[in-house]
């Protein structure tokens, strides 16, 4: 009884808010153009594989045009006053809120997140970043990094698949505060919301090559980090490419700021409310199918209450909705990609292969589209792939502990170290794990929180710089 | 008579040596390489050449130093720094004597320099309990959340000492990796190592943890890349390193991402600001809900 579902009729949000054309140009220096070759690529809706859009593709010839139109509007947008900067990037938040509805079907159908997320957490958060940093273009004197600190120049920017609008937002919104002009990639499976938001900078007024958009691939992305007139590289994804980039940028003067992968721990001790602690590991892990570079992906329970836990945690992950990501009734939606999906079936098959027990719920998948059901695997140790791995994507490894050091041990067992999970009703301890992890956010009977105001970003091998608050300014300083 | 055979008295040299783990050992290989004044014409000592192995022991004395330096209070570690210029202070004739030889320098100028190595230890110093405020900090986040962002050391930083400044530059590069809770590799100016070595003995005679500062001397190409590909490291301080170097040592930190400081043109003698104590420190933020 406890296992099943409601049955809830279906509430689909209407897709009609979206007027989506055939086909979409690269966004250079206040226009959209094809691509200089001309080349083209799809992008579908990974829940149906519904092709969306036609998109044109940048090469090296497009990033080339790209950053000369952005070194040209750097001069003026550069020498613009704070305040006069902050006014447009106001501007762009207002929009923002406004086209919210739609920006929000739109993300949803190119990335198959529910409407659920998009709508409440995604959209929000854009719009508070570009409102947060809008309010720092005249303040930056204040900001701790001397008295007149400058910008750097054009910005060359690559982001994920996994939040597109927000981790533009997280991109552009500090850089143009700053004073910098920006040349953007979005991932080829997600290329549509950052399109939108070329036309946002459009009705906002902004001066033309302020902000470029690139859609393309990773050859794109690489011209884009290695061209010689960008000062500046920002990148976030994965940390096979952000060490390239890392050495593709060695020995230049290019500033860099890396957000890549994670395997964080999610620590539950025996006196944590178990309701609690589960809403929060089901966040950690389920939230946008898993497809999160800090997402709670390893679940270290106290072996006392390892049972009581777990049978919560199966209870839970039973009433899951999984599918149409339109449905506002929606838990878990599509897998982004084929190419996602099977990396996240591989890696499965693995932690059976290595002898990890495998769960999931009974779940209907729909027929068509990439989908993957909510995963547990119990009986993992620390040498398996699927403890060692980013999986990205819904896939939950239990591990267990008896002490507070060896929790601390396990957790810190990893190149990786962007983000932990503490349960723990004994506020001593939950300050000393926060210690003692190294990670650069540590969420305390919380998980997966995230705010304009509040840095984010990694220890060791998940990056370096930090995005949010005014730490994010620095990474766009010449300081 | 005294006179006479003090005049004669043969002075009694002095052993350059390593400082590792808090021990003054020998490089590993048994080399070590003749060290001369900076015209290049009078030996002043045979110095250890480090080998590849003495630097990878120099990274694990420093790991097993972080727990403890990290972790004791700031304003311990501000008493333990501040007892190092006390230390280096006492021994301020014989580094001026090292440094004159070692850069060429008049007397006074060399005293002048270790004079500002002595104020920006000091400096330093008054730094380990300070800059947490300064770029830490509560933020206002949107939600019933306390969120506080703080800073923490970024763990074991290879450091290619400054090639300039013997003794000045030195602690310049040196005093904010351990101010911030770091632990230090050092390696020493190739031409000029003998201040840095007995810098060592300073530290040694302070009360700094044994592992938290190592100091190599040696030839920098030769050490700085296995520190730069070294797993174990975190972070890279190319202040020193040779020119046609520093691109190719950046670009073998990459595989394991550490945070690189690249070379800049310096002036030792100007106000040092925060940036090298920001190099070595990460942002950690931790939420928690706020309710009853």
């Amino acid at each position: 009884m406890a296992n099943e579902k409601f049955a809830y009729a279906p509430a689909p949000e209407s897709r009609a808010i979206v007027d989506l054309a055939p086909s979409y140009g690269l966004f250079i220096d206040g226009e959209f153009a094809d691509a200089a070759d001309g080349t083209v690529f799809k992008t579908v809706s990974p829940s149906s594989e519904e092709v969306l859009a036609e998109v044109a593709r940048a090469g090296e010839a497009d990033v080339d045009r790209a950053v000369k139109a952005a070194r040209k509007a750097f001069g003026s947008w550069g020498a613009l006053p704070g305040a006069e900067r902050g006014k447009y990037l106001f501007r762009i938040a207002r929009i923002l809120q406004e086209r919210s509805r739609e920006l929000a079907v739109l993300e949803t159908l190119d990335n198959g997140k529910p409407i659920r997320e998009t709508r409440d957490v995604d959209l929000p958060l854009v719009a508070a970043h570009f409102f947060y940093y809008a309010g720092w273009a005249d303040k930056l004197a204040y900001a701790g990094y001397g008295p007149d600190p400058r910008p750097l120049g054009v910005a060359g920017q690559v982001i994920p698949w996994n939040f597109p609008l927000l981790m533009l937002a997280w991109k552009i919104a500090p850089a143009l505060a700053a004073g910098n002009t920006v040349v953007l990639k979005p991932a080829e499976t997600t290329p549509l919301s950052a399109l939108f938001f070329a036309d946002v900078c459009r009705q906002a007024g902004l001066p033309r090559g302020v902000v470029n958009i690139l859609p393309g691939y990773g050859d794109a992305g690489a011209a884009l980090v290695a061209h010689p007139d960008v000062d500046k590289v920002a990148f976030t994804g994965s940390t096979q490419v952000g060490r390239a980039i890392a050495r593709t940028v060695a020995g230049t003067r290019k500033k860099v700021t890396l957000e890549l992968g994670g395997k964080a721990a999610n620590i539950v001790f025996d006196d944590a409310p178990v309701d609690q602690a589960v809403e929060g590991i089901v966040n950690g892990i389920f939230f946008n199918q898993g497809h999160v570079c800090c997402a709670g992906s390893r679940l270290l329970v106290q072996e006392s209450v390892q049972e009581e836990v777990l049978d919560a945690l199966r209870r839970r992950m039973s009433t899951l909705r999984v599918g149409d990501p339109l449905d506002k009734n929606t838990d878990v939606g599509a897998i982004n990609s084929a190419e996602q999906l099977a990396r996240i079936t591989e890696l499965a098959e693995a932690g059976e292969a290595e002898g990890a027990q495998r769960w999931a719920p009974a779940c209907e998948l729909p027929t068509s589209g990439y989908w993957f059901a909510p995963t547990l695997f119990t009986g993992v140790t620390q040498a398996h792939r699927i403890a060692r791995e980013e999986i990205f994507g819904p896939v939950l490894s239990v591990l267990t502990f008896r002490t507070p050091a060896e929790a601390v041990e396990k957790a810190n067992n990893t190149p990786y170290g962007l983000s932990a999970g503490i349960w723990t009703e004994k506020g001593s301890r939950i300050l000393s794990m926060a210690s003692k992890l190294r990670a650069g956010v540590v969420w305390a009977n919380t998980f997966n929180k995230f705010d304009p105001t509040s840095p984010f970003g990694g220890y060791k091998e998940s990056g370096y710089g930090r995005e949010g608050g005014r730490h994010g300014l620095e990474a766009y300083l010449d300081v | 008579m005294s006179d006479k055979s003090e005049q004669q008295r043969l002075s009694v040299f002095k052993t350059y040596k390593l400082y590792v783990g808090g021990k003054f050992p020998r490089s590993e290989s048994g080399r070590v390489y003749e060290v001369t004044d900076s015209k290049g014409g009078t030996w002043l000592a045979n110095a250890p050449l480090s080998s590849r192995k003495d630097a990878r022991d120099a990274v694990v004395a420093a790991r097993k130093a972080v727990p403890g330096w990290s972790g004791a209070t700031a304003y311990n570690r501000g008493q333990v720094l501040y007892r190092v210029a006390e230390m280096l202070e006492g021994r301020r004739e014989q580094f001026a004597r090292e440094v004159a030889d070692a850069e060429g320098l008049s007397k006074s100028k060399a005293a002048a320099a270790v004079d500002a190595a002595v104020d920006r230890w000091v400096w330093y110093a008054g730094w380990t309990d300070k800059i947490a405020q300064v770029v830490g900090g509560a933020n206002p986040v949107a939600g019933p959340f306390f969120n506080l962002s703080t800073p923490e050391p970024t763990g074991v930083v290879a450091v290619l000492a400054p090639q300039d400044s013997s003794l000045l530059g030195l602690v310049s590069v040196l005093a904010p990796v351990i101010a911030t809770g770091n632990a230090a590799v050092v390696v020493a100016a190739e031409r000029a190592p003998l201040p840095a070595l007995s810098f060592g003995e300073v530290l040694a005679s302070s009360d700094v943890p044994a592992g938290v500062v190592n100091i190599l001397s040696g030839r920098t190409a030769e050490l700085s890349a296995p520190l730069a590909a070294h797993q174990d490291v975190n972070g890279l301080d190319l202040t020193g390193a040779p020119a046609d170097l520093a691109a190719d040592l950046e670009a073998a930190a990459a595989d394991t991402l550490k945070r690189v400081r690249r070379p800049s043109a310096e002036v030792w003698t100007n106000d040092p600001g925060t940036s090298r104590l920001t190099s070595w420190l990460e942002t950690k933020t931790v939420w928690h809900p706020i309710g009853v």
